[in-house]
């Protein structure tokens, strides 16, 4: 028999109109179903639209095209059944653990006696006994976020929508957690039928999930679905869990000739969305993997747990990497071109040069703020002009991100200088 | 936490022009409809008997209870304005467009010029009653706290973390519940903070609210000012330092039973996850909250706000736009068409006020004067600044010696200077002393503190990794000031520098213009031509002079302070 149907999303759409007209859209032709049983996860980078997709499903914003069906009703306002966990934990800070705890049940209107008895025993079944007084800022982060789970479990929902819950804790902190999480849900001993998880942690993924879906970036839409066969619990050793998460690191960074792109940044000349990367971190990386044991090319996955990052943080670089040509990719393996092993063999004063030779190459904006700047008499123009030109093509948060990013390459590369007191470009730095 | 400043400096760019314009046209609209009507109503309330006051010591209680009860009642009409302007402010874009610009003009509107028409007004309503004078009192008062209060409350309520929102929609909590038990707690602390502030602050308006003559009508409320205002007329300095000891004691009184409680209790609602290193004490708290008595007090309410809870609808979801287009269309046009009129009303009034009674020579006359006080205000803060900057980094950087001097220093911000001034006053007329001169340093009298507290603060904050490395380096003297010490304290500089300028300005019209027996001592400046034209009840002039100050302090606050507060938040706010 067909196990019954949680969740129903179709074709769901979503879009933030552009300062300057028009749509910019974050969500795009998403489907994602959810049966009884079922952890599934989001996985994608920031800005890939997966914590909206979340606010649809809650109920906190309503999708501009496409339906949510939860139960075989139309989600039209936050629903009865269906509880959040949030990555900043959302607690109320002048509510003592059990008060926080209680909130949800009091909006229930449910009469006090039993309003206590449930607090009581969803904080047992956290694992919070004896802190049911205690004020959220006298807590640790991983007590904190126990608060976060007691509190979205206490009114028993159908599902349990958990945003990065785990991503704002320290590694230990959050395996235990997890551990813990996964544990009770296994033992069937959680009030609750199925999940969904947003992450960026490809580990915690394939950990906790039995889909994953991958999200792609601007627009967000999901690209590939993998299911992840093994039995709870799991072991992060076992072969088939590295096999699976090297697979999702080549889906994540596959090269396709159609459809979105993962592994580019977004958009191309001056709609180029871009990170801000510092350049320390351009450098760390080439140079680690110019070096032994990886001698000018590596696996992302060894990359990233060698460096201790999460693909929110290494993806942007190895993006980076490519935008300038100093490296490429294919099959989540990173292979630096001769452009890269020279600037990793250079001295500080040759890498600027390099550095300022590739900006004004594959940078389109950083070239384009040169040449105004060379073209004005005064050698000078005030940033006010380059965020009105960046806004064109994307949202005023972009513009500053993009151009900040802008910025710091180009002083490294005395491409020109910036000064924020004044807000304008010039050609010149103190001598 | 720290002092808002004023709408003008703190909101970055949220202001359309074009609405601070017609807001001041709206709120001086007011002013001469009150002026205009309350004209008329001169004459027969001249009738009006005052009490006749003792300068016994042993009247002082009785009098301090009373300006005490008065300050109180103006605080809840100020908590009351509070709740229901900044959030409607806060929850309709349409009423904040023209709501903020409003607090604005009347933040920069000097309490003092305003009073005689305003007093007029409420005789009227009560006439030949104390009530109404009790009433008008209540109202000065509560014009010196509620616009401060209401714009914290506004900027709180803008800025309540999104996914406790969120959190509070998901757990299916109404618009109703949200704002008693998210948005308002979250706002307590900043509210708490600046409704003490505006306290300390309105001791001064209080004490001259209590004796006031317009025209030929004298009006005398029992009260501490009062008691002073006679002291003043019979010449009797004895009398005069009772009064200073009875409120010095009033003061700490309202500082135990009142604030430190408050503020303790705020600090609860700390949206900050980290524990204060040092949470603030409070002995009456701790008694309350160990005898429970202010639970047993509180326990209805909140059944009672529970229970409301349950009749609130349950909460929506938002349009991934608006409502239709039409719909909104219809709603601007009525809401921005009733505003029209209404500013056309304002400004047809103003004009005819205006074309009847003042002359373009009386203009220039104000403007003149008022740049004289404002280089008297500019000068007496820039040496303020020079004098308490130096002695406030030096207290702020000794931590025992702060904690002895920064209370001291919050407290002779909240002593109503104004109960000074006769020491002066003698002074001056004693020695024949040119007025011009000698009567401006008690414009900065009460308002000089805020700089010095604010030093402190900022001093003590100082991050000791900062000063390690200065003394790692020898940085020393003179370059330890200019590249150390001063940016370090800067932004609480600038903070407390706009709180002092502000507040004397509306000093200026006490400290311009002073009695002393059948003495009286005039300096030349916009604050006595306001006093001047008072006490003649020429209301023309009273309106002029008004809009003149209020200008003069809106220009400054634009042009000179706003970008002193930002440039020093950007550059030098240690986060």
């Amino acid at each position: 028999m067909e196990t019954p149907l949680l969740l129903d999303v179709q074709d769901v759409y979503r879009a933030f109109p552009k300062p300057g007209g028009g749509e910019l859209s974050v969500l795009e032709g998403v489907d994602l179903t959810l049966k009884e049983g079922e952890i599934v996860g989001l996985l994608g980078r920031s800005g890939s639209g997966k914590s909206t997709l979340l606010r649809l499903i809650a109920g906190l914003a309503k999708p501009n095209g496409g339906t949510v069906t939860y139960l075989g009703h139309e989600v039209d306002g936050p629903a009865r059944g269906i509880a959040m966990v949030f990555q900043s934990f959302a607690l109320f800070p002048w509510l003592t653990v059990l008060e926080n705890v209680e909130l949800g049940l009091e909006a229930l209107r449910l009469p006090a006696d039993e309003i206590r008895k449930r607090a009581l025993q969803a904080i047992d079944l956290i694992g919070l006994d004896g802190y049911e007084s205690a004020y959220p800022r006298e807590l640790s982060g991983g007590m904190r976020q126990r608060v976060g789970f007691a509190r979205a479990l206490v009114v028993h929902p159908n599902i349990l929508l958990m945003d990065e819950p785990f991503s704002a804790l320290d590694v230990l902190t959050a395996e235990n957690l997890r551990t813990d999480f996964l544990e009770l849900w296994s033992e069937g001993q959680l009030p609750i039928k199925g999940v969904i998880l947003v992450t960026h942690n490809i580990e915690e993924a394939v950990l906790m999930c039995d889909r994953v879906m991958l999200f792609s970036t601007n627009p967000g839409r999901i690209v590939t679905e993998i299911k992840v066969p093994m039995r709870q619990p799991r072991d992060r050793q076992d072969p088939a869990f590295g096999a699976l998460v090297d697979q999702i690191y080549v889906e994540m960074t596959a090269r396709r000739d159609k459809g979105p792109k993962l592994d580019r940044i977004a958009g191309t000349g001056f709609a180029m969305i871009l990170p801000e990367v510092p350049v320390g971190l351009i450098s760390g990386l080439i140079e680690t993997v110019c070096a032994s044991p990886y001698n000018g090319k590596a696996d992302l996955p060894d990359i990233a747990s060698d460096l201790q990052m999460e693909i929110d943080e290494l993806f942007p670089v190895v993006e980076t990497l490519q935008l300038l040509r100093m490296a490429e990719v294919e099959d989540a393996e990173i292979r630096l071109t001769e452009t890269g092993k020279r600037f990793a063999n250079e001295e500080t004063d040759e890498r600027k040069r390099i550095f300022a030779r590739l900006l004004i190459r594959y940078v389109p904006f950083a070239a384009h703020i040169r040449r105004v700047l060379d073209e004005r008499g005064s050698h000078t123009a005030p940033k006010s002009r380059f965020i009105d030109e960046l806004e064109d093509h994307m949202t005023p948060d972009m513009a500053e991100q993009t151009l900040s990013a802008v910025i710091g390459w180009a002083r490294f590369g005395e491409l020109f200088a910036y000064d924020d007191d004044t807000g304008m470009f010039d050609m010149e730095n103190p001598a | 936490m720290k002092i808002l400043p004023p709408v003008s400096i703190s909101a970055r760019g949220l202001l359309p022009g074009r609405w601070d314009v017609l807001a001041a046209v709206l709120v001086f609209g007011v002013i001469v409809v009150l002026a205009d009507e309350s004209r008329s109503l001169v004459a027969p309330l001249a009738t009006l008997k005052s009490n006749p006051l003792s300068l016994s010591p042993w009247a002082l209680p009785e009098y301090a209870l009373r300006t005490t009860l008065r300050m109180l009642a103006a605080l809840v009409v100020s908590l009351i304005f509070t709740f229901t302007y900044a959030t409607w402010a806060a929850k309709s874009a349409r009423a904040g467009t023209v709501l903020i610009p409003l607090l604005d003009i009347l933040q920069s509107i000097p309490i003092l010029g305003y009073l005689s028409v305003t007093y007029l007004f409420f005789l009227a309503l009560a006439p030949g009653r104390v009530l109404g004078a009790e009433l008008a009192a209540i109202f000065t008062i509560f014009t010196s706290q509620a616009w401060n209060m209401a714009f914290s409350f506004y900027q709180s309520l803008r800025t309540v973390p999104p996914e406790l929102e969120e959190a509070g929609r998901v757990f299916g909590l109404s618009a109703w519940a949200r704002f008693w038990r998210i948005e308002t707690p979250f706002a307590m602390p900043s509210l708490v903070w600046n409704m003490m502030m505006s306290m300390s602050g309105s001791w001064f308006f209080v004490v001259w609210s209590e004796a006031i003559t317009v025209g030929h009508t004298t009006i005398t409320l029992p009260g501490i000012g009062s008691y002073i205002a006679l002291a003043i007329e019979r010449r009797q300095l004895s009398a005069i330092f009772w009064a200073v000891a009875a409120m010095l004691i009033v003061i700490l009184i309202y500082d135990q039973l009142l604030f430190r409680p408050l503020v303790t209790w705020a600090d609860r609602f700390r949206f900050e996850q980290e524990q204060n290193e040092e949470p603030p004490q409070s002995w009456v708290l701790t008694m309350f909250r160990r005898s429970q008595l202010i639970d047993a007090v509180a326990a209805p309410f909140k059944q009672a706000l529970r229970w409301s809870y349950r009749l609130a609808p349950p909460p929506q979801v938002l349009p991934p736009m608006t409502r239709s287009a039409a719909w909104t269309r219809a709603g601007d046009i009525f809401w921005y068409g009733l505003l029209t009129l209404l500013i056309l009303y304002a400004a047809w009034r103003v004009f005819f006020f205006v074309s009847i009674g003042v002359s373009w020579s009386e203009v220039i006359e104000a403007s003149l004067l008022g740049l004289a006080t404002m280089v008297r205000v500019m000068v007496l803060i820039a040496l303020a600044s020079v004098i308490w900057t130096p002695i406030g980094i030096y207290v702020g950087l000794r931590p025992k010696l702060s904690r002895l001097v920064q209370p001291i220093a919050q407290f002779l911000a909240a002593f109503p200077a104004n109960i000074l001034f006769p020491f002066a006053v003698s002074a001056i007329v004693t020695f024949s002393l040119n007025p011009d001169i000698w009567l401006s340093p008690l414009m900065v009298l009460g308002t000089q503190w805020y700089i010095l507290f604010n030093v402190i603060a900022g001093a003590s904050g100082l991050p000791s990794e900062l000063r390690d490395a200065g003394a790692n380096f020898q940085v020393r003297g003179w370059l330890w000031w200019r590249k150390i010490a001063l940016p370090g304290v800067f932004p609480f500089y600038v903070t407390g520098a706009i709180t002092a300028s502000g507040g004397s300005w509306n000093a200026a019209i006490a400290a311009e213009w002073v009695n002393w027996g059948s003495h009286t001592v005039k300096a030349h400046g916009l604050g006595a031509y306001i006093q001047d034209a008072t006490n003649a009840g020429d209301f023309h002039r009273i309106v002029l002079g008004i809009a003149v100050m209020s200008a003069l302090v809106a220009l400054a606050n634009r042009i000179f302070w706003r970008p002193l507060y930002w440039y020093a938040e950007r550059k030098y706010r240690l986060t």
